[in-house]
């Protein structure tokens, strides 16, 4: 069965550069024109992604990394949003100056998404294999039996017992962590290079959370995707990825390699994040929490949107806009990430 | 012998399932099958399972808001079940509940005064009419919120306020015990410890007895001295938080302790991973024998035959009650003791304060926030219009909160 696709499956025109670099996100703005103003999700998001390579972007609600993942795979409502400014390049090629059509082809073959709440992003009146099929329909024109045949084999590479006879069955008919695993099938269907998993755990129980990660993880490795993980959880990311970036009120205020990011955060906002969840390996804990909430974005402070949370903030910190900047092997947007690094 | 303050023994609740023209009854869901556990004074009993394990509805026949199919629960002595409509009315003011979604639990039309005086309105006699503003602004500050907001809705406030406005009126008749069904979950990982070291600081200064039910194991741990693990309606495990996270006995203790991601990537690898095939089985048709049996790693043809009772079991160290025939301790995490390891407070705080109010308008720290101490000095010329005489629990002298006026 694999044969078929691999020999119906066009040569992709993309290519990565020399380095293996699928993704290029370069200074990205993006604002929301709504009747309380204009609210700034996004401000000057730069990030690049490798093929094979685990990315997370990690924040909480209203930081801005669920926007940055539909501004990629192109999904965001315009209006009300804009994109003033930034280039998003895939393999080279600018989507965001793309013509609409060719943009479309792309999703899919290219870039895939899997979102956090699986049940309202199935639509309930198809089977789920007419769903899946559905991507080998539109973008490989194939007729509904080789289609459905297809949503088989998906469904049985993402360890859904009994495909066959469930082909057919409605996604209501499957349990959480079944329903995202018919997410997961639909994305990789068509051999993305790049595969965007927003939240795909947040809605689960943790036993089956472990087993939506081992899947994850095992088609990355298979298909040497490049995978962006968006998430608010500390221990998932852990788990998995390679490098994290640390969004904060629509910026990337830290980003790191993996090993970086927490034993040596450069960031204030990472360390508080870090002292502030409970650890299951640890007795006795003293939690400490970071004061405040995240900003609304249609009133970000003036300097570091992080000063008013901050208990190392100072004068420069209320006025000047701290530029992400190396730091030893990592970046931090902090005018004092060296004394974070070092104290 | 510890002090037990609520005693539950063998609580069912079943839901039937109607089906066919005439709905006749064609089933029933277990929601909660067969449990039996106790609270004692001043501890936190945190209740752990996944979803669909009876775990809320457990909080809620507790609380007597939904009728148990059969089973006691001991309040205090008394029976709670076989109390009238309006003696059951005056026991629950010793027994209380916040809810999970600080969004839906909380009345919009309402201001947060309202909602918070709403248990004075049903229990007259604990605060006089005249004194229920200030009782109100005294509970608001308690929790860290600006007294001044009595006036505001829910809807001008956050996530975590909202959270904390709940347990304000959960704590306001001052319960021996509240029910909290998974007051965290909802939050950001940053206003969740908020949350947290709130219960925790409320615990110490009202001498609250919680039932903490939540579905994350870290937070669990963290503020529990017992915890009970439930699987399809059914308590599997119940020990202090030392024997079910250092030596777990029962198959799905590990196997939930083994799949909880720990935030250090250096354990990448390195931890044992329990790997649970399947689904939880429908409570509908919970299976034969041990309900565990179908995902049990461990299962032998016994376990689908015998039901295995929650007693105590050996676990290597001493012993606690294990629902498994074949219960034997295992290490699934190694834990670190970091009691006496100090956070460092330039980048986080333990202290309870109205965090929320930073980002006010301004996205600066009204000025205010943190004089509101001063005023309530003045606030308390009576003895404490809160303070129930029968109450033993109620604040003492001194207490930092209460902010007493000094007494010469």
């Amino acid at each position: 069965m694999t044969t078929t696709t691999t020999s119906s499956a066009p040569v992709s025109d993309y290519k990565p550069d020399a380095d293996g670099r699928l993704l290029e996100v370069d200074d990205l703005h993006v604002e929301f024109h709504t009747q309380e103003g204009v609210a700034k999700a996004i401000n000057g998001v730069s990030f690049d992604l490798h093929q094979g390579e685990t990315l997370a972007i990690l924040g909480e609600s209203g930081s801005g990394k669920s926007v940055t993942a539909q501004a990629v795979m192109g999904i965001l409502d315009m209006p009300p949003a804009v994109i003033p400014s930034g280039a998003i390049r895939y393999c080279g090629q600018d989507l965001l100056t793309m013509p609409e059509e060719q943009r479309r082809k792309m999703r899919g073959p290219e870039i895939s998404m899997i979102f956090q709440d699986a049940l309202s992003s199935l639509n309930p009146t198809f089977p789920v294999g007419w769903q899946i099929g559905e991507m080998f329909r539109q973008h490989r024109g194939m007729n509904k039996s080789d289609a459905y045949a297809q949503a088989v084999r998906l469904m049985e590479r993402v360890a859904i017992p009994a495909a066959k006879e469930r082909v057919k069955q409605y996604p209501h008919q499957f349990s959480g962590g079944m329903r995202q695993r018919i997410m997961i099938a639909m994305a990789i269907a068509l051999d993305p290079a790049v595969l965007i998993a927003d939240e795909p755990t947040t809605a689960l129980d943790v036993t089956v959370q472990a087993q939506i990660m081992a899947l994850l993880a095992e088609l990355q490795e298979e298909r040497q995707m490049g995978l962006i993980l968006i998430t608010h959880d500390l221990g998932v990311v852990a788990d998995v990825a390679d490098r994290a970036a640390v969004m904060y009120a629509g910026r990337i205020v830290a980003k790191a390699g993996i090993d970086d990011l927490y034993a040596r955060p450069a960031h204030p906002y990472t360390r508080g994040l870090l002292e502030s969840i409970p650890r299951l390996d640890q007795k006795g804990q003293t939690l400490a929490a970071i004061g405040g909430l995240p900003p609304n974005l249609t009133r970000i402070p003036a300097g570091c949107a992080f000063n008013p949370r901050c208990r190392m903030a100072q004068d420069v910190c209320r006025t000047d806009v701290p530029a992400l900047r190396d730091v030893g092997q990592q970046k931090s947007a902090c005018h004092f990430a060296e004394e974070v690094l070092n104290g | 012998m510890a002090d037990v303050i609520l005693k539950a023994d063998d609580l069912f609740k079943h839901y039937p399932i109607k089906g066919g023209v005439l709905r006749r009854t064609v089933g029933h869901v277990r929601a909660v099958d067969g449990v039996s556990f106790e609270l004692n004074r001043g501890e936190t009993l945190g209740i752990v399972g996944e979803s669909g394990c009876g775990k809320s509805t457990l909080g809620r026949v507790l609380m007597r808001l939904e009728e148990p199919t059969s089973g006691t629960v001991n309040f205090d002595g008394v029976d709670m079940f076989s109390q009238s409509g309006s003696t059951m009315r005056k026991l629950r003011r010793d027994i209380q509940i916040v809810f999970q979604d600080p969004y839906t639990s909380l009345n919009p039309r309402k201001t947060v005064g309202d909602i918070i005086a709403e248990p004075f309105e049903i229990h007259p006699d604990v605060v006089p009419k005249g004194g229920r503003k200030k009782a109100v602004q005294e509970l608001l500050e308690m929790v860290g919120l600006n007294p001044e907001h009595i006036n505001r809705y829910p809807h001008q406030f956050s996530g975590g306020q909202r959270q904390r406005i709940g347990i304000a009126r959960g704590i306001a008749l001052r319960p021996k015990v509240l029910i909290c069904d998974e007051p965290v979950s909802a939050l950001d990982v940053s206003v969740q410890a908020q949350v947290i070291n709130l219960m925790e600081k409320l615990q110490d200064e009202l001498g609250l007895s919680y039932i903490f039910i939540a579905h994350d194991l870290s937070v669990v741990r963290h503020i529990s001295d017992r915890v009970g693990v439930m699987y399809l309606g059914r308590m599997v495990e119940l020990g202090t938080e030392e024997e079910i996270y250092q030596r777990p006995t029962h198959p799905y203790t590990q196997a939930l302790l083994s799949a909880v991601p720990v935030p250090d990537p250096t354990m990448r690898g390195k931890r044992e991973q329990i790997v649970l095939t399947g689904d939880v089985p429908s409570p509908a048709n919970p299976p034969s024998g041990c309900r565990f049996h179908t995902r049990c790693f461990k299962a032998q043809d016994r376990c689908k035959v015998d039901d295995p009772e929650l007693i105590a079991r050996p676990d290597g160290v001493a012993e606690h009650r294990s629902a498994c025939l074949f219960a034997e301790p295992r290490v699934i995490v190694e834990t670190t003791d970091v009691t006496d390891v100090e956070h460092d407070s330039r980048f986080a705080t333990t202290e309870v304060v109205d965090f929320d109010d930073f980002a006010d308008d301004s996205g600066l720290m009204p000025a205010d926030a943190f004089a509101t101490a001063d005023r309530s000095q003045s606030v308390d010329e009576t003895e404490g219009p809160l303070d129930r005489p029968s109450n033993t629990h109620g604040p003492v002298d001194d207490e930092p909160l209460e902010k007493r006026g000094p007494r010469v």
